[in-house]
């Protein structure tokens, strides 16, 4: 398998060569070039480029679930990535974050989406701080075990209390509020505007006004407003990520996760930034679960959080290169896009699916995108390695090159 | 809560209690796997739960071999010799993938000097690929063409399906105490697991092999250094992790019967709870934590009911971690006493 590996190392090197590249732009070029990848994957949806077109299922649906994933990874980084915390109970708050919300606007009452999404996001963040407070004084892997415990004891909860529905979940959970006039089927579809998408016969786009987008209408028939509502969600997120990152906070998360013990002694109050972490990632995971829940099927059941998804939110962190934002986004959409992708393998997708990640693993054990200081070390174990070897290489240098 | 079910009689709290040790030697015998790759690598070998799984599809496997399909009960007598074929079966089934999983998920890592988390992501795909493999495996034989002569075993359009031995092994009571019978089955696993932890704590402690595995688990570079090969280490603990699983996979289908290929999720994580309770890396403490938990968590259904036996599995798990934190009897493969 390491053999299979070293055929991939040129895709590996082109990859770090075009994360370099980006790096010594002009600032403002950088923002052009954020401005147009955000517009690219906006449209995406809608410009249905072949080959990257799930053609059996809907779209739509597949790139929400895609971001859905992304904005997952994009939390679990902060506790994985920045923080150095294994956590295998993700699920736990992406479920919390979507009971939360069937509950606010369907089980119990019937508050709007967008009033109960900052109240789940919040709940879920006590649930972490709650969570957090006596596990986090445990290290390492065992951690990892404690919330693996924690995020099953969620689902379990959740299937066995009647007041949350129990095995039968959360039925008929409204969507988010249409933006322009309501839609009235059949006649009247609603919404502000409409959006043609593309159609592609071979290579050649043609437009396609039968299925036009009707412009923030939240139904039943097409998925693509719950992407764009989600994808900015995400850039928002990834917005305060950046803040976060570069601040105090993410230069004491970098302290505690590379030596513990290290940092508390120069002063900085590691339980505290654990537990902030914790509790950030927590709010993200239910920022998604929230979305989840209010989305085109706009139903829940404990059945859909399995404990297997936190594996798979791990994964997405650690393949996409664990500690990079950009890395945990492209991880969580490959982790989710792959298996719907390839779905004319049917029943052998997830065989793949797991051939692939440990492939994967195998071949670029840093991650697809690896943070800059990860590549910084390893350049270094390298160098230092050669100055090692160093006598072997001068010996070769003494001899006469004739080849 | 319901006190009078678990305490109302000695004859209930004693079948709880017995039922708790069955599946606590279970357990344990699988955290072995868990723990004692733990203690040399320090990694969770996530897709030790397969290695299980792919021994109890072996047991069932021989008893369709030697037997066929119409389902019979046989007495524990009549099934020994049977039984013996199976557990050799799958003692073998189940080393050989896990020696397969050290070399082809764990091995490359390890050479690159990989870190940690990274090898656990190559266990979940390893998994993955591994269970979804036997899920498949009717496709496979398709492939093949072998699908008409092998529809015994791959269950053909059925695989994904519960898979059943086909012959029940009747428990017979041998013995009665305070008006609960001990059945010879429940004896049997019991002792088979104590015999067998007992012959790896001393194997662990007493041979030349132990010795290196020791060693390693200490110091991997200082123990290269006086002559042991850690590869060999490593593969010698892969091997030993997969002979206990195929070990707990025959007692597991003595007692339950069927299986099927997502059988090894729960269980696994069950026996890593318990490896961890016991203190991960000590091979005692998995013994320990795994006999715990079984006779915890079925007190704790007896009490709350049913679907509440694995919160209170996990629940114990973070009440021991708190009061402490390196679990019952400390981590240490590598400080046992020569």
């Amino acid at each position: 398998m390491s053999r299979v590996g070293s055929y991939f190392s040129p895709l590996g090197q082109a990859m770090d060569a075009v994360s370099d590249g980006y790096k010594r732009q002009h600032p403002a070029v950088k923002a052009l070039i954020l401005v147009l990848v955000a517009l690219f994957f906006y449209g995406l949806p809608l410009l249905r480029p072949p080959l990257i077109t799930t053609n059996e299922i809907d779209f739509g649906g597949v790139m929400f679930q895609v971001a859905a994933f992304a904005l997952v990874a994009l939390g679990l980084n902060i506790v994985i990535g920045y923080a150095g915390l294994l956590d295998l109970g993700y699920v736990g708050f992406y479920a919390t974050g979507a009971y939360t919300t069937g509950v606010l606007t369907s089980q119990h009452g019937s508050w709007p989406f967008f009033l109960a999404l900052p109240v789940a996001i919040a709940v879920t963040m006590v649930t972490g701080v709650i969570l957090g407070a006596p596990t986090l004084r445990v290290r390492g892997d065992y951690l990892a075990i404690v919330t693996l415990g924690f995020g099953e004891i969620i689902r379990i909860c959740v299937k066995n209390i009647e007041w949350l529905g129990a095995s039968a979940g959360i039925k008929d959970i409204p969507h988010p509020n249409t933006i322009g006039p309501a839609a009235e089927p059949p006649f009247k579809p609603g919404g502000l505007f409409e959006i043609p998408r593309l159609e592609w016969d071979g290579l050649v786009p043609h437009l396609d006004k039968e299925h036009s987008v009707h412009f923030l209408v939240f139904g039943a028939t097409n998925a693509i407003p719950y992407y764009w509502l989600i994808l900015t969600a995400l850039v928002l997120v990834l917005l305060g990520d950046r803040l976060v990152k570069n601040s105090r906070v993410g230069r004491a998360w970098e302290a505690t996760r590379e030596d513990e013990d290290a940092a508390e002694l120069m002063g900085v109050p590691t339980f505290k930034f654990k537990l902030m972490a914790f509790a950030l990632g927590a709010a993200i995971g239910g920022l998604s679960g929230s979305f989840y829940a209010s989305g085109q099927g706009g139903y829940i059941s404990p059945d859909s959080f399995p404990l297997l998804l936190s594996m798979l939110f791990v994964a997405a962190v650690i393949v996409g290169g664990s500690g990079n934002r950009w890395g945990a986004i492209a991880g969580g959409a490959l982790v989710a896009y792959l298996p719907e992708r390839f779905r004319e393998f049917a029943d052998f997708r997830l065989l793949f699916f797991g051939l692939a990640l440990t492939v994967l693993a195998v071949w670029r054990p840093e991650g697809l995108l690896p943070p800059r200081r990860t590549r910084r070390a390893k350049a270094a174990a390298a160098e230092i390695e050669a100055l090692e070897e160093g006598e072997l290489d001068e010996q070769l240098e003494e001899e006469p090159r004739n080849v | 809560m319901d006190f009078g079910n678990l305490f109302g009689s000695p004859e209930n709290f004693l079948s709880y209690t017995m039922g708790g040790l069955v599946f606590g030697a279970i357990y344990a015998l699988i955290a072995l796997g868990y723990t004692m790759v733990y203690g040399v690598l320090q990694l969770i070998n996530f897709a030790h739960s397969e290695v299980f799984m792919y021994g109890t599809f072996a047991v069932a496997w021989v008893f369709i071999l030697l037997h066929g399909t119409g389902s019979a009960t046989w007495s524990l007598g009549e099934a020994v010799p049977v039984l013996l074929v199976a557990l050799v079966a799958a003692c073998a089934l189940s080393a050989g993938v896990a020696l397969l999983l050290e070399r082809l998920a764990y091995r490359p890592l390890m050479n690159k000097n990989a870190p940690k988390l990274i090898a656990l992501i190559s266990a979940i795909g390893a998994s993955f690929a591994l269970a979804e493999a036997m899920g498949l495996r009717d496709r496979f034989a398709e492939v093949f063409g072998l699908d008409d002569n092998l529809a015994d075993y791959v269950a053909p359009g059925k695989a994904r399906d519960v898979y059943t031995n086909p012959v029940t092994i009747r428990e017979h009571d041998i013995l009665t105490i305070g008006g609960y019978t001990l059945s010879d089955v429940d004896l049997v696993i019991i002792v088979a697991a104590l015999l067998m932890m007992v012959a790896l704590d001393q194997f662990v402690r007493r041979t030349r092999f132990g010795r290196g595995i020791r060693a390693v688990a200490q110091d991997p570079e200082s123990a290269a250094l006086m002559g042991v090969n850690p590869t060999r280490v490593v593969q010698l603990t892969f091997l030993i992790g997969g002979l206990m699983a195929g070990a707990a996979a025959t007692l597991y289908m003595m007692k339950v019967g069927v299986t099927r290929q997502n059988a090894g999720f729960i269980l696994g994580v069950k026996a890593f709870t318990a490896a961890v309770m016991g203190g991960i890396g000590n091979l005692r403490g998995a013994l320990l934590g795994g006999l715990i938990l079984g006779v915890m968590e079925n007190w704790g259904s007896a009490l709350f009911g049913q679907n509440w036996k694995d919160v209170v599995a996990f629940v114990l798990l973070v009440l021991i971690l708190l009061v402490r934190p390196s679990g019952l009897l400390g981590e240490s493969l590598g400080k046992a006493r020569a």
